[in-house]
Parts: structure tokens; C-alpha cells; sequence
């Protein structure tokens, strides 16, 4: 018995052994040199392999930036779930300038809620954005708006995103939000937008795609751009950071200075702000989709 | 009338009356030839045994669905749960204790079946894994067969044992197969022999398998495939040495050949996507039993041969696809 | 009787709810009002000749076709354009559309509106063609590819077969059916117009042995020219085909009658065929022979608790019609309708409005009732192959369905994604009710974007 044990000790031992060598010597000749910084690097970023930053995932990233540093410039790359704080990291690790990046967060740029644009047609198919978008205009006949299937929601690496059952709309939560922008390639109606967070977090957009005309618009939706130009018409005479194009009105957010005086002239309430807007009459606040 | 809420949906509107439960009942009924095979030959406990595999294996894949994949639903009515059960009771004798059969039960649709995620993701075919479990952790009980006849009414049918008509031709020795008494082709084909209660009556099983042919959810090329399969090779030892190997006739008709043929090797999950990767499936099947029977250390290879050929499915599915309209020889296609 | 013809490789057989084919065919006066979309085709749409206030004419050019893959829209009422506007399509979408307002029943001059049959062929190939493409006809079994397009054949290629599509497989429509039957002799004198347009001396009339009536009548029809010496013997013959869906798939039906099969990214051209169903090849012989454009159609409107309340119908309709008044001549809708298609079961689409218009293309609207509107729960794929067995390309759905699904459109296009005809046929057959056709569909629009951004990369 003592003797089969010490056989099978041997033979197994001595197998182990030989196995061991040459994976040694393998190991030794084929070891291939990398780039001692790749891997530091990459320890400094957040490790999501999200694609925000345009490279296949951190390592990409990593990649870029030792080959960027080698050059002697890194300022055109960025991380945006990083945001500064990594990036700064970065910069002191090869000592060079970083871009600023700004603050950015998700902005969903449609109000039709269940309550605003009612369904009057009925989906029946896979729960898919994409799939309802080429089936048909939408339940609530709006082919700009939010279809309500969560695409975003579920393509959202950082749970950032979650469906509201009451509005059948997405809210953004800023605090998860790292801008890495899969919600806006997965809408297929491309209603987010990647927008500065703005100074003490107000800022203001306008939350309709439509272009259609004003009659077909409102007759999908109670909170949509009807283009009429109030808005622009106040905003001119503060900053001009409003245009209006194909009956639909866009603030652009490098002018605004989010007063919010547009929000509150808006006939159908279809610019939403972050904060309360003035009150020269007493009237309700626009839709607020967005959560904070 | 009014229009409001009009229901849009992408094409085709129509959708074809048959459904999974649909086919699994079909399955099932198709089974009842073969379960009252059982009680002819074998007494009321084959129907015992039976309700048993089915009651545990219909629990065992509620209570999965319900507390650990957390669904509202239940998928026991669809009714493959069944199926499993009363595949797996047509592939154990007669006389296997309750609880051999309840634990194999719940091996099969446990083990076999939910641990990959439920109906539609198992790459073995259930039942035979639970037959597999059994014949590994009971052997003796797995291997004792009861004879036909030996009582009707009892639930113990213990008293009165034989030998399986395969036992019988395995490994006959240099004496030959002239000292052993075989049984006559029409009780094999009737199912007047010992053994696993569908292994009994061949008749049963064509039965239940011809019906579902005729409803159009097995293909008729695999059953007969895998039984020409099993022929081949025993036909080939048969000529070589008519000696000490049966006739491949006597293959065909004994054991659980044709349960496999009609059941198994036509089990949808299990096997390949095309048809002729089907086939493919089925032959080499039907090979690798008559290989198993002949040369390998059980009297009978049906279950085994398709356990492997499941294992194989993804490799046939990869490789042998259907034709594609228009890309055939004549196509040139760019 | 030899076994009858029919196709390879996979197919279907839905119930056939053919409530309606022994209804003749109707004419449904023009509405108060119509809206005719621009473009009712597949390609470039119409260059627009009318403005607001423009008074037209049953027959008026409206836009004319604008490129080589483009069709002209006539006017199907006449009137008053009161604006071009846009009109809701069958999906909710949007479309440029001419409204006019119907002002009496006036045709333009030169259009004859008379049912007598004109047998002598005047016009050489070219003519033909020109023909075809002036009186803006399109693929009117719902393809809505450019007939002008199709029958002009390039330098060089030969057809030595034309194949009439009688077919009719998909369930509940009989819109072709009808017109086979009461316009035998009209759609035997469009084939000739269309041989000698495509230069054959060989033509199959396919019709699916569900219609034995048609199949008769047409070869009585034939046989009687034959014997009037207008006609060669063999030169047109009916070809009476086995059920099973989808036989009018084009390249089903050339295999069918040929036994040809068009290669992969293909067209009819390459195996020397050209199909045409039979409105469009009715429509021919109207712009031909009678010198009216594609101005109406034959609209089945049917669906099982229309026909069982006494409604039901064949229409012939003008396009622009909206669809409601189209409906409303045939019974109204039911109570208790929750899906309204156009176009048949298998292809068509389920409509949000009754305002969308009849176009060139539609040749059905059908209402299911609630209860049976509805898609069923979706359960897990169990590999059972139905729908590998069902698909008439030969495709893996299944495999295709879960490679869209994880965004692998590249393997998608390695397993012939492109190659899929969109009839329905796994989504139909799936014992799941997985919804094969919508991914499958998905994937296809994906891989197109793909292979568009390939050929900008290479230029």
C-alpha cells in the first residue's frame, strides 16, 4: 500500500517538475517587454472600459496617453468619467497640461410623459427603442419623441439612467452621470445631449425634437416647441443664445447664462430648467423631467 | 366605433397555432402507448414509478422558477417538465425504489435542466442525465430487472428478476450465443422481455412516435437514421462473427434503442439545428450505441451515445448549416 | 395530375382566410377629398407639376419621375389642389402629399374609359417601356419597385422568361384573384404587351392551386386566343403552383416556375426572368391600350368579423383614398377592432390612423379583432428548428436573432443576413413566439449601414 502511494507520489512530483521547467524557460524566452507606464496608467484610470474617451476601453486609453506623453502632449485627451480629478492625476504623473474638461452631464431633450402626450395607439413588440423606432411614429403619434422603452436605461453603464413608470420617460442622475455618452448613440431619436452642468447646476434647454409644424406638434403633445420665438424674442435681448431652425428653438449653452426668463415665457412649457425659474406671474413651473 | 388605441406591431400578423405546450403534450401523449405498455407487461408500479418521476420533476422546476430565477410565472405548464419526468421513469426498471427515482427526478430537471437556465438552454437531454446519475449512483438497483408478468397489482416486484434481452447477448464468450435461450423477435417487438419499463414494447414507442410524425414536430429521417446507424454496426460484427453476435434486428428491437430513436435523438433542445445536421446527429448516435453495445462495458449504449452526441451539437451546429437560397453551386454569388 | 410545382427550400402554410374571393370587384366613387403622396414607390420621388389652387383631371401629372429609380404620380380625381401638404403614412410618419379637393368625375382627354377590350399590340419595345414609365406604374403587389425600371433591360442581358405573379399567397387577400376572374382577356393582352417589352417568347401566369377557378379560366383564355391565331401555342401557360407561402416572394416564384435560382445580391435579370404581378401587368394594359395612367386599384378589405356582419369587399379605388372611407364601403369597422393592416397578414402594416391614403402599393386592409390583435407571451427559444425549417432562404433566424441582439452584425452579414426577404415566415412559425422578424429586420437596416460606410471608406 506505503508502496503505491510513493509511486504515485513520485511519478506525479517528477511530472510537476518537468512541466514547471519548461514553462519557466518559456515564460523567460518569450517574455514580451511592455511599457512599464501602460499599466500605471491604467491603474489610474477608473477601469469601466466604458469608450467615452474614443479608445477601446482604459487600456486604449492608457495606450493613447503613454504615446501622447512620448510626444509631449496630452491635452486633447480626456476621460470623461474621470473628469478632472483623474485627469489631473495623469497630468502630474508625466508632468504635462491636461484639457479642461468641463463638467458635463446627460440632458433628455423631450417632455412627452405619459401625462403630456397621451398613447393613443399600442405598441406590441419587443421592449426595444430601436425596434419600436422602425415600427412606427410612436404611441402618442410623436416621431420625435421619447419612445419610453429604456434603451438608454439599459445601455447606461453607471446606472445613471433609470425609467420613470409615472412619466414613461428617463431621468438622468447627475450625480451618477459621467457624460460617457452611451445614451446618446443608443437613442435611436437622439434625444440626449451631452450639456455643461452649468454654474451651481442650473442649466436651461429646450425639451422638444420636433420640427414639426406648430398644429401637428401640439396635437401630439401638450408641452412641445411650437417655434413661436417668445423665448428668443427675450433671450436677444439679454445674451442671444437662442436660435430657432425647422420650427424648433435651441439654446446654445456656451451663451446661456441660465436666467431661466425663457423658461417662464414659454407658452407650452417646453423648456426645461434645473432650478425655479422668475416668477413675474404667477404661474407653475415648466416640466421638470430631469432629475438633479 | 372608434379607432383610438389601435395596436401597431411589426409583421407578420400571423402567428402559427403551435406553441411549446402545444408540443410538449403532444409529447406526452404520444408517451401513454408506452406507459400502458408498461402496465400490460410489468403490473401498476410502472404507473407508481411514473407519477412519482413526474410529480418530483414538475416541482423541482416550479420551485427553481419561482425562488431562484425570482419569476412571477410558472413554466410547468408547458409541460417539458413532464416529458423529463416520464422519459426518465421509461428508462429505469420497473422495480427502482421511490426515492431512487424521485432523487433522479430531481437530478434530471435540477441538474440537467434548470442549472442552465430552464427550458430552451440545456445542452443534455435531461431525462438522461438523470438515468446517467442513477445508473452511477445505484447500479445494482439500475441493473435488476423484474420479469413481465410477475405481478400485477403489487408494488414489489422484487421477488421474480431476469436478465435484459442485451444482457443476455453481452459478452457470451467462446461458447457462443447457442447456449443462450434468446427471446423470439415478436415478444421483443411486443415487448414481452425484462427491462427499463419504455425499453419494453417497441410497438408502444412506434406508436407514439409515428403521432408525432403525422403532427409534423419530429422529422421522420431521425428515427430511422439512428435505428440504420445502430444496424450498420451491429450488422457488419454480425456478419464478421454470427457466432458470439446477434443479428442487428434483435439490436434494434431490444433495449432502449427504439425509446432513443423516437424520443431522444428527436428531442428538440438537444440536438442540432438543420436537418442535416440532425441527421448527422441522429446516425452518429445510433453508431456510437451499437459501437457501445458491442465493445464498451454496459449491455446498453443508447443513452450514453446521445449524452455524447449532445456534447457534439454546437460543433455540428458550426459546421453543417442549411443550404442558403442562392448560394449553391450555380449561384457564383458575390 | 402531376405533382405541382412550388419551391425548395423551407415555407409556410397560415390559414388561408380567403373571406372574400368570391366577392366581385366594386367600384368605389371618389372621395370628397384625397391625398396623393409624392412617392408611392421605392426610389427617388416625383418632381411636383401642381401648386395650390392647380385645377386637374382624372389622369393629370401630378409630379413626374424624377431619375432613373422614380415613378410619376397622376392625379386619380379631378378637382382642386387645395394645398401640398404632408399626409400621415401607414407607420405615423409624415409624408409630401397633394390634397385635392374632388370636383365631379372628369377625366383627362384621350383616356379611354371604356370597357371594351383592345386586343392589337401597336407599340414596339421601347415605346412600350416609355409607356409604362409615363403612366407611372409600380410593382403593385406592394414592392412598389418601378415596372418602366425593371423591364428596361440593359445592353447586352437576355430574358427568355416572364413570369406573371397570380399568386396571391398571402392569406386573406383576393384582390388578384378577382381580377384574374373578371379581367382574364385584359391580363392575357398585358402579358403580350409586357413579352414584347422584355423580348420573350415564353410567359408563365403562376397562380397557387387554391384558386382553381382562375386557373381554369385563364387557360380556357389562352387556349381560345390560341385557337383565334392570336397567339402562339405555348407561348403564354398557366402555371398552376402548390400552396405554401411565400410563393410570390420573387425568387421563390422564379424557382418555382424555372428552377433557376437567383444568386445572392442578385437580381431576376441574372437567371434571364422578370416578374410582374398581375395588377401591375392590368395596369399595363390600361396605360397601353386604353391610355390611362395608374390611378386606382383593387383594394381587398375583409377581416373575419367584417365578412361575418354581411361587409367585406374587392374595391377598386382611387389612390389618395383615405382609409376610412375605404372601409366604410365595405361595412365600416367592426366593434371590437384592435389592429388594422394594410396589406396582407404576412407583410403588411398595422396602421394608428384611418386618414393614411390607399397608394399604389396596397392592396388590402384588414381588421382583426381584439382578441386575436394581440402577439402572444414570448417564451425561450427551445432550438426546435421551426424556424430554420420555415425560412424559405435558408437561413438560421434563431442565430441571427441573437447576433442582432448582441450588436454582431458582422457575423449577422457572414450568416447571409442581407439574404432574408422580410416574409415572416420564423416569426410565424416560432412555437415561442419569438419575435425573429423584428431583430432580423433591425439587423438588417444595421449591416446596410455597415456596408454603406465600408463602400465610403474604399472610394
Amino acid at each position: 500500500m506505503s508502496q503505491i502511494i510513493l509511486f504515485s507520489v513520485l511519478t506525479l512530483g517528477s511530472v510537476a517538475a518537468v512541466f514547471a521547467t519548461i514553462l519557466y524557460v518559456i515564460a523567460q524566452r518569450f517574455a514580451v517587454e511592455e511599457d512599464p507606464r501602460l499599466s500605471e496608467v491604467a491603474e489610474m484610470l477608473p477601469g469601466i472600459n466604458c469608450g467615452a474617451c474614443g479608445f477601446p476601453g482604459c487600456p486604449g486609453m492608457a495606450q493613447a496617453l503613454v504615446e501622447g506623453a512620448d510626444q509631449g502632449d496630452i491635452s486633447h485627451l480626456n476621460c470623461p468619467p474621470g473628469g478632472t480629478e483623474v485627469m489631473a492625476t495623469i497630468g502630474g504623473y508625466f508632468g504635462l497640461e491636461t484639457g479642461s474638461a468641463k463638467e458635463t452631464v446627460a440632458v433628455l431633450r423631450c417632455g412627452g410623459s405619459c401625462e403630456h402626450a397621451p398613447a393613443r395607439s399600442e405598441y406590441d413588440g419587443p421592449r426595444s427603442c430601436v425596434i419600436a423606432h422602425g415600427t412606427f411614429a410612436g404611441e402618442s403619434g410623436c416621431p420625435f419623441g421619447c419612445l419610453g422603452h429604456g434603451d438608454c436605461e439599459v445601455v447606461c453603464p453607471f446606472d445613471a439612467i433609470t425609467m420613470n413608470s409615472e412619466t414613461g420617460l428617463p431621468e438622468v442622475d447627475q450625480q451618477l452621470c459621467t457624460s460617457c455618452g452611451a445614451c446618446v448613440r443608443a437613442c435611436p431619436r437622439k434625444l440626449f445631449q451631452i450639456r455643461p452642468v452649468g454654474r451651481r447646476d442650473r442649466r436651461v434647454w429646450i425639451n422638444c425634437r420636433s420640427t414639426e409644424p406648430a398644429v401637428l406638434a401640439r396635437k401630439n403633445c401638450a408641452v412641445a416647441c411650437i417655434a413661436c420665438g417668445k423665448c428668443k424674442t427675450t433671450c436677444d435681448s439679454i445674451v442671444q443664445a437662442i436660435t430657432i431652425e425647422n420650427n424648433l428653438a435651441y439654446i446654445d449653452h456656451d451663451k446661456c447664462i441660465s436666467c431661466g426668463k425663457c423658461v417662464t415665457v414659454c407658452p407650452t412649457k417646453a423648456i426645461a430648467a434645473t432650478f425655479e425659474p422668475p416668477q413675474p406671474k404667477p404661474k407653475p413651473a415648466a416640466a421638470e423631467p430631469a432629475a438633479t | 366605433m372608434s379607432t383610438e388605441h389601435l395596436i401597431v406591431a411589426l409583421p407578420p400578423h400571423e402567428r402559427s397555432s403551435v406553441s411549446i405546450s402545444r408540443i410538449m403534450w403532444a409529447v406526452v401523449l404520444a408517451l401513454v402507448p408506452t406507459t400502458v405498455a408498461g402496465v400490460f407487461f410489468y403490473g401498476i408500479r410502472p404507473l407508481v414509478l411514473t407519477l412519482v418521476a413526474v410529480a418530483f420533476a414538475v416541482a423541482v422546476e416550479h420551485l427553481v422558477v419561482r425562488y431562484l430565477f425570482r419569476r412571477e410565472t410558472t413554466s410547468i405548464t408547458d409541460g417539458s417538465a413532464v416529458v423529463t419526468g416520464m422519459l426518465l421513469a421509461f428508462n429505469v426498471p420497473a422495480s427502482l425504489p421511490f426515492w431512487q427515482i424521485a432523487l433522479g427526478a430531481v437530478v434530471a430537471v435540477g441538474v440537467g435542466k434548470m442549472a442552465f437556465g430552464g427550458i430552451g438552454n440545456n445542452p443534455f437531454n435531461p431525462a438522461l442525465v438523470g438515468r446517467a446519475f442513477l445508473l452511477i449512483s445505484f447500479p445494482v438497483d439500475m441493473t435488476t430487472w423484474p420479469v413481465p408478468g410477475a405481478a400485477r397489482l403489487s408494488l414489489d416486484l422484487s421477488a421474480v428478476t431476469g436478465a435484459t434481452p442485451l444482457a443476455l447477448v453481452k459478452d457470451v464468450g467462446s461458447a457462443g450465443l447457442g447456449q443462450v435461450d434468446l427471446p423470439s423477435y415478436l415478444d421483443l417487438f411486443l415487448g414481452n422481455i425484462g427491462g427499463c419499463i419504455g425499453e419494453a414494447s417497441a410497438l408502444a414507442v412506434i406508436i407514439g412516435g409515428l403521432f408525432l410524425v403525422w403532427r409534423g414536430f419530429i422529422p421522420w429521417q431521425l428515427p430511422l437514421v439512428y435505428l440504420a446507424g445502430l444496424a450498420v454496426v451491429t450488422g457488419v460484427a454480425w456478419v464478421v462473427n454470427p457466432g458470439i453476435y446477434v443479428d442487428p434486428l434483435y439490436h434494434v428491437l431490444a433495449g432502449g434503442a427504439m425509446l432513443a430513436a423516437w424520443f431522444m435523438v428527436t428531442d428538440m433542445t438537444t440536438s442540432p439545428m438543420s436537418l442535416t445536421g440532425r441527421i448527422v446527429f441522429a446516425g452518429s448516435a445510433g453508431v456510437l450505441t451499437g459501437v457501445i453495445r458491442l465493445f464498451g462495458g454496459f449491455p446498453e449504449g443508447a443513452s450514453y451515445s446521445i449524452l455524447i452526441m449532445n456534447a457534439l451539437v454546437p460543433v455540428i451546429d458550426r459546421h453543417i448549416r442549411p443550404r442558403t437560397f442562392g448560394h449553391g453551386k450555380s449561384g457564383g454569388a458575390a | 395530375m402531376q405533382k405541382l410545382k412550388t419551391f425548395s427550400i423551407g415555407g409556410v402554410h397560415p390559414p388561408e382566410n380567403k373571406l372574400t374571393d368570391h366577392m366581385a370587384i366594386r367600384d368605389l366613387p371618389p372621395p370628397p377629398q384625397v391625398a396623393i403622396p409624392v412617392s408611392q414607390h421605392i426610389g427617388k420621388p416625383g418632381q411636383l407639376q401642381v401648386e395650390r389652387g392647380t385645377t386637374v383631371r382624372v389622369g393629370t401629372l401630378l409630379a413626374k419621375a424624377d431619375g432613373f429609380i422614380s415613378a410619376a404620380v397622376h392625379s386619380s380625381v379631378s378637382g382642386t389642389v387645395k394645398k401640398i401638404d404632408s399626409v400621415i403614412d401607414s407607420q405615423g410618419h409624415r409624408r409630401q402629399a397633394v390634397i385635392i379637393a374632388v370636383e365631379g368625375d372628369e377625366w383627362e382627354e384621350g383616356i379611354d374609359t371604356s370597357p371594351e377590350l383592345l386586343e392589337d399590340i401597336s407599340l414596339d419595345r421601347g415605346a412600350i417601356v416609355t409607356r409604362i414609365a409615363e403612366a407611372g406604374i409600380v410593382g403593385a403587389g406592394g414592392a412598389t419597385f418601378p415596372t418602366a425600371v425593371k423591364f428596361s433591360i440593359p445592353e447586352g442581358r437576355t430574358i427568355d422568361t416572364l413570369i406573371i405573379n397570380g399568386v396571391e399567397c398571402e392569406p386573406y387577400l383576393t384582390a388578384d384573384h378577382r381580377l384574374m376572374l373578371e379581367n382574364a382577356d385584359e391580363l392575357i393582352v398585358g402579358t403580350r404587351l409586357l413579352m414584347q417589352a422584355a423580348g420573350v417568347a415564353r410567359a408563365f401566369i403562376g397562380i397557387e392551386s387554391n384558386k382553381p377557378d382562375a386557373i381554369e379560366l385563364l387557360q380556357e383564355r389562352i387556349r381560345l386566343k390560341a385557337g383565334e391565331g392570336k397567339i402562339p401555342e405555348g407561348f403564354i401557360s398557366v402555371l398552376a403552383l402548390q400552396q405554401r407561402y411565400p410563393q410570390g416572394g420573387e425568387k421563390q416564384l422564379i424557382q418555382a416556375a424555372t428552377g433557376r435560382e437567383v444568386p445572392s445580391g442578385k437580381l431576376p435579370l441574372d437567371v434571364h426572368c422578370v416578374v410582374s404581378n398581375v395588377s401591375t401587368t392590368i395596369a399595363v394594359y390600361q396605360a397601353m391600350q386604353k391610355n390611362r395612367p395608374f390611378v386606382d386599384r383593387i383594394v381587398t378589405v375583409t377581416g373575419k368579423a367584417l365578412v361575418a356582419a354581411g361587409g367585406g369587399a374587392n374595391l377598386r379605388v382611387r389612390i389618395g383614398t383615405p382609409l376610412g372611407a375605404v372601409i366604410e364601403a365595405a361595412g365600416g369597422v367592426p366593434d371590437g377592432t384592435g389592429k388594422i393592416i394594410m396589406g396582407g397578414p404576412m407583410t403588411g402594416r398595422s396602421v394608428t390612423s384611418l386618414e393614411v391614403p390607399i397608394t399604389k402599393g396596397s392592396g388590402g386592409v384588414i381588421m382583426i379583432d381584439r382578441s386575436e390583435a394581440r402577439r402572444y407571451a414570448v417564451g425561450h427559444c427551445i432550438r426546435c428548428s421551426r424556424c430554420v425549417g420555415g425560412c424559405p432562404m435558408g437561413l438560421e433566424p434563431y442565430l441571427l436573432e441573437k447576433l442582432v441582439q448582441k450588436e454582431r452584425y458582422e457575423e449577422a452579414e457572414a450568416l447571409s443576413i442581407m439574404d432574408c426577404i422580410e416574409c415572416g415566415s420564423c416569426s410565424y412559425s416560432c412555437p415561442a413566439n419569438r419575435p425573429l422578424l423584428d431583430w432580423i429586420r433591425l439587423g438588417k437596416g444595421k449591416v446596410g449601414e455597415l456596408r454603406r460606410a465600408r463602400m465610403r471608406g474604399t472610394t
